[in-house]
């Protein structure tokens, strides 16, 4: 089968990455993953969080999932936490807005204000 | 939901929750004598048509009778924190819409399966969707679990195992971007060898 003579060739090259990988304390990127966060738009939320940093090629960030956070009206919500203990909750996210983040908070260390709960609930 | 990949999202996460080890999510078109052995008795109708059938089966802790007889019931849920749980009623709605229904059996401490059935040809049956998607989005969230997707119709068959694909990555994680890609493009393919011209929107 010739997916999986690609899938050894992925290992190969993984393999030689491995040593990069392996990275404690990763900033960590938790999308709301309930009825109310997908029915809202998180997954297309999630793969631009995963799409954009695979083309920045940032491996220190987890991109994960959690259940409903509790402001279903907020959604679709993502929760960064950084590896000093910083958390910043981002709400009403689409595509685009979650690429910023990656851009502006990943990269920079800038969170988008605008963005987060605390200018939503203003 | 817009899409049944929303809804798989959606139902295979009570699986996890359930603490399930090994889900498998399974999509196949077939036609009603297949499947009617398998439908309460008030559904045997329209027998002429293709029908699409959806589960989500897990080996979790399954649920008692009398909880399992009223999930469908939006105010039945295992949550704590609010009264309601819509996953399941929202996936009925769908299916009901396109003429169709759900199923769920259940067993303590053995599993759950939820099926849902569509009209194929409905025209109120919301589309697959980006199922790849939904795929590697389950996986990347939960690592550990075993993910079985299966797609299934008169024309073809595709199976996809998570283990067997750790088998042959060795000490390299499933959620390598690389093998991740992989996996949402074996997945695409495997949708378009068995519903290409089976489904309208698989092209």
């Amino acid at each position: 089968m010739k997916s999986v003579e690609e899938l050894k060739a992925i290992r190969e090259k993984a393999l030689k990455e491995i040593s990069i990988r392996e990275n404690e304390n990763k900033t960590r990127i938790v999308v709301g993953m309930a009825t109310c966060g997908i029915a809202a738009g998180a997954r297309p939320v999630m793969n631009a969080f995963v799409e954009e940093l695979n083309k920045r090629n940032i491996k220190d960030v987890n991109v994960t999932m959690t259940g409903c956070v509790g402001i279903c009206r907020l959604e679709p919500i993502a929760e960064v936490y950084e590896a000093n203990g910083e958390k910043t909750t981002y709400v009403k996210l689409d595509a685009e807005k979650a690429r910023r983040i990656v851009a502006e908070h990943i990269v920079n260390h800038k969170p988008v204000m605008e963005f987060t709960i605390g200018a939503a609930e203003k | 939901m817009k899409e049944i990949s929303l809804h798989l999202l959606d139902i295979a996460q009570n699986s996890v929750a359930a603490q399930a080890s090994r889900i498998v999510i399974k999509i196949e078109v077939t036609s009603w004598n297949n499947i009617r052995d398998l439908l309460p008795a008030e559904d045997k109708k329209s027998e002429d048509t293709y029908w699409l059938v959806c589960e989500v089966i897990d080996n979790g802790r399954g649920m008692d009778p009398d909880f399992a007889k009223q999930v469908t019931n939006p105010f039945a849920t295992t949550r704590t924190t609010r009264d309601v749980g819509l996953g399941i009623p929202l996936l009925k709605l769908s299916a009901e819409m396109a003429g169709g229904g759900l199923v769920l059996e259940s067993q303590p401490m053995k599993g759950t399966t939820v099926k849902a059935y569509f009209q194929v040809n409905n025209i109120d049956r919301i589309p697959l969707g980006d199922i790849a998607s939904t795929f590697k989005i389950l996986i990347l969230g939960n690592p550990d679990i075993n993910w079985i997707i299966e797609f299934s119709s008169f024309k073809d068959k595709f199976v996809l195992d998570t283990q067997e694909v750790k088998k042959e990555l060795g000490e390299i994680p499933i959620i390598n971007d690389d093998v991740l890609d992989w996996i949402e493009r074996t997945v695409c393919e495997g949708i378009k060898v068995v519903f290409g011209g089976v489904l309208d929107e698989v092209r």
